[in-house]
């Protein structure tokens, strides 16, 4: 077991106590990619910022390859290399008067050689698609939105992390920038082998990638499942304020309608070819019922 | 731990010392604050301390978060009382290692400065703690208007003094999300000694200004947009009126702060 969360409970602000997070039990292998759904304030946030200590449960315990990580204050460090965490608008962390500096931050912390670092650079650059020799001196300022975005994973992947946690990685990008930003993630997780804990808001995204999906619900854990046992259940997610998505919404009305389809699909092509032979039964059973 | 910081943070609620009048509230806050620097007995501080403790009942605000808001200043006060120990001559020596020597009058202006910097800043955490961010300039708003006069702009002043109340615990909680996105890199904030600590401040302080700055010019766009206008012309939704309550309550602080005073 890679990581392994339980009992959590979490409380902010005890004077006036807002219960975050209860009764949370989890369990993550290696080489998972998990999408994490949920509601606005169902506490996905403050889930994953248990994970790498930056919070302290108030009740449970969270383990990392079998060690409590809140167990010994000093290991968090070695915590934080192994669980790269990439916040929400990540861009707003950037400093460093440089690209390369900036990258360089997460491996200069944990006391990397300059030529140790220098390459972790290079790498994580051309991980995200951003050439090295035009980017480095550049000041992380005079960037695109989503190029400044690229730099600030580059940085989380700079400490090359065993487990990668994005928090909504792709929100305010235009669409190409969110099919490159997937393509990454993709890459990460079947080329160099990393658990991928993904939160986000657009289902599709969670139904495509993932291999399986939690979904928060004030507090809870709602449902857990393959995305297709997740998205099987329209009704309950209906209730906690998520949609479907739009594939499994069309699938699931046309069958409604009476056309023979699965709704468990969720690539574009497949599901086209899933519908056209829909049709095709439905043209041949009437077909043989005018002969 | 940033969030521990009270200044700025208003808590809703509906005592008394909340329906007072802000320019009352502004008024007797100023008072007691002159009077503070004029105590220099004990009875006098454990009077205004009586008066302070009376004020946060009749508030109902939670002790606790009050006393939390004096965390910030910590370092300050043990600054001050250390230096006034060892620099401040005068009275009896009352003890002596070397050239390190602390005398009679060190311990009272110590100590006296210590209890003033506290009393201080719990009083006017009391004042930001019942009074809305919009009351409080309005408030000051009024009390600056008869120096309108002479070219101060009231008006702009109190604009300005909205929304940098309005803004810190904003920034605080950007702050706080900055500084786990770095620690999440490594970046260590809690160790080492004071040059490393200020050093390791830079990664949370240029991503704050940078994000201050993009916050200033939203604003200002999304203020213009609706067609904001300094200047004297601007009318209000809700004028503040004075009700006899808070005239019977300023005269009652008045009196308690002469009273004090002779002490």
């Amino acid at each position: 077991m890679l990581i392994e969360l339980k009992d959590i409970r979490h409380v902010y602000n005890l004077d006036d106590p807002v219960v975050a997070l209860e009764n949370i039990n989890l369990e993550i292998t290696q080489g998972e990619f998990i999408g994490l759904i949920g509601h606005t304030g169902s506490g996905k946030s403050t889930l994953v910022q248990l994970l790498n200590g930056l919070l302290q449960p108030t009740a449970g315990q969270v383990f990392f390859q079998g060690q409590d990580i809140n167990a010994d204050r000093a290991s968090l460090q070695d915590i934080r290399k192994k669980i790269g965490l990439v916040f929400q608008y990540p861009e707003h962390q950037l400093f460093e008067e440089t690209v390369a500096e900036d990258v360089a931050f997460g491996p200069k912390n944990v006391g990397l050689s300059r030529e140790e670092r220098e390459k972790r650079v290079k790498e994580a650059l051309q991980l995200v698609g951003l050439d090295y020799e035009e980017f480095k001196d550049r000041s992380p300022f005079n960037l695109s939105g989503g190029q400044q975005r690229r730099v600030a994973i580059a940085g989380v992947l700079a400490l090359k992390p065993e487990v990668l946690i994005l928090d909504e990685p792709s929100a305010g990008l235009d669409p190409e920038g969110r099919q490159k930003l997937l393509d990454l993630l993709v890459y990460l997780h079947q080329e160099l082998n990393l658990t991928i804990i993904l939160i986000s808001h657009r289902m599709e995204e969670v139904a495509r990638l993932a291999s399986r999906v939690v979904v928060m619900d004030q507090g809870k854990i709602a449902l857990e499942g393959t995305p297709a046992e997740v998205f099987n259940r329209g009704e309950d997610l209906k209730k906690m304020d998520l949609d479907l998505p739009v594939l499994t919404q069309i699938l699931t009305d046309l069958k409604a309608r009476g056309l023979p389809v699965r709704t468990d699909i969720f690539s574009l092509e497949k599901a086209r070819d899933e519908i056209l032979a829909g049709l095709k039964k439905i043209e041949k059973s009437r077909e043989s019922k005018t002969c | 731990m940033l969030t521990d910081i009270t200044i700025g943070q208003y808590i809703p609620g509906k005592s008394i010392v909340h329906r007072m009048d802000p320019r009352i509230k502004i008024l007797i806050t100023l008072i007691k604050i002159t009077i503070l620097f004029l105590i220099d007995t004990f009875w006098g501080f454990g009077l205004f301390l009586l008066l302070v403790v009376g004020i946060l009942l009749a508030a109902k605000l939670p002790i606790k978060r009050v006393l939390r808001g004096l965390k910030p200043v910590f370092f300050l006060v043990i600054l001050t009382l250390v230096l006034h120990l060892f620099l401040t001559r005068g009275g009896e020596v009352l003890w002596q290692w070397g050239f390190l020597r602390i005398e009679e009058a060190g311990v009272f202006t110590g100590f006296f400065m210590v209890a003033r910097i506290l009393l201080l800043i719990m009083f006017t955490s009391i004042l930001t703690l019942t009074t809305s961010p919009l009351e409080l300039t309005d408030g000051i708003e009024y009390l600056l208007k008869p120096l309108a006069r002479f070219g101060l702009p009231a008006g702009e002043l109190a604009m300005m003094m909205t929304i940098a109340l309005r803004f810190i615990p904003t920034l605080l909680e950007e702050a706080e999300k900055i500084m786990k996105a770095q620690q999440a890199r490594g970046a260590d904030f809690e160790s080492g000694n004071i040059i490393q600590r200020a050093k390791a401040l830079i990664p949370l302080l240029v991503p704050l200004f940078i994000s201050a700055f993009r916050r200033a010019d939203e604003l200002a766009l999304a203020m213009e947009s609706r067609c904001y206008r300094g200047g004297s012309n601007r009318t209000r939704l809700h004028e503040l009126q004075l009700k006899k309550s808070d005239l019977i309550l300023f005269f009652l602080a008045v009196i308690i702060a002469v009273f004090i005073s002779f002490f």
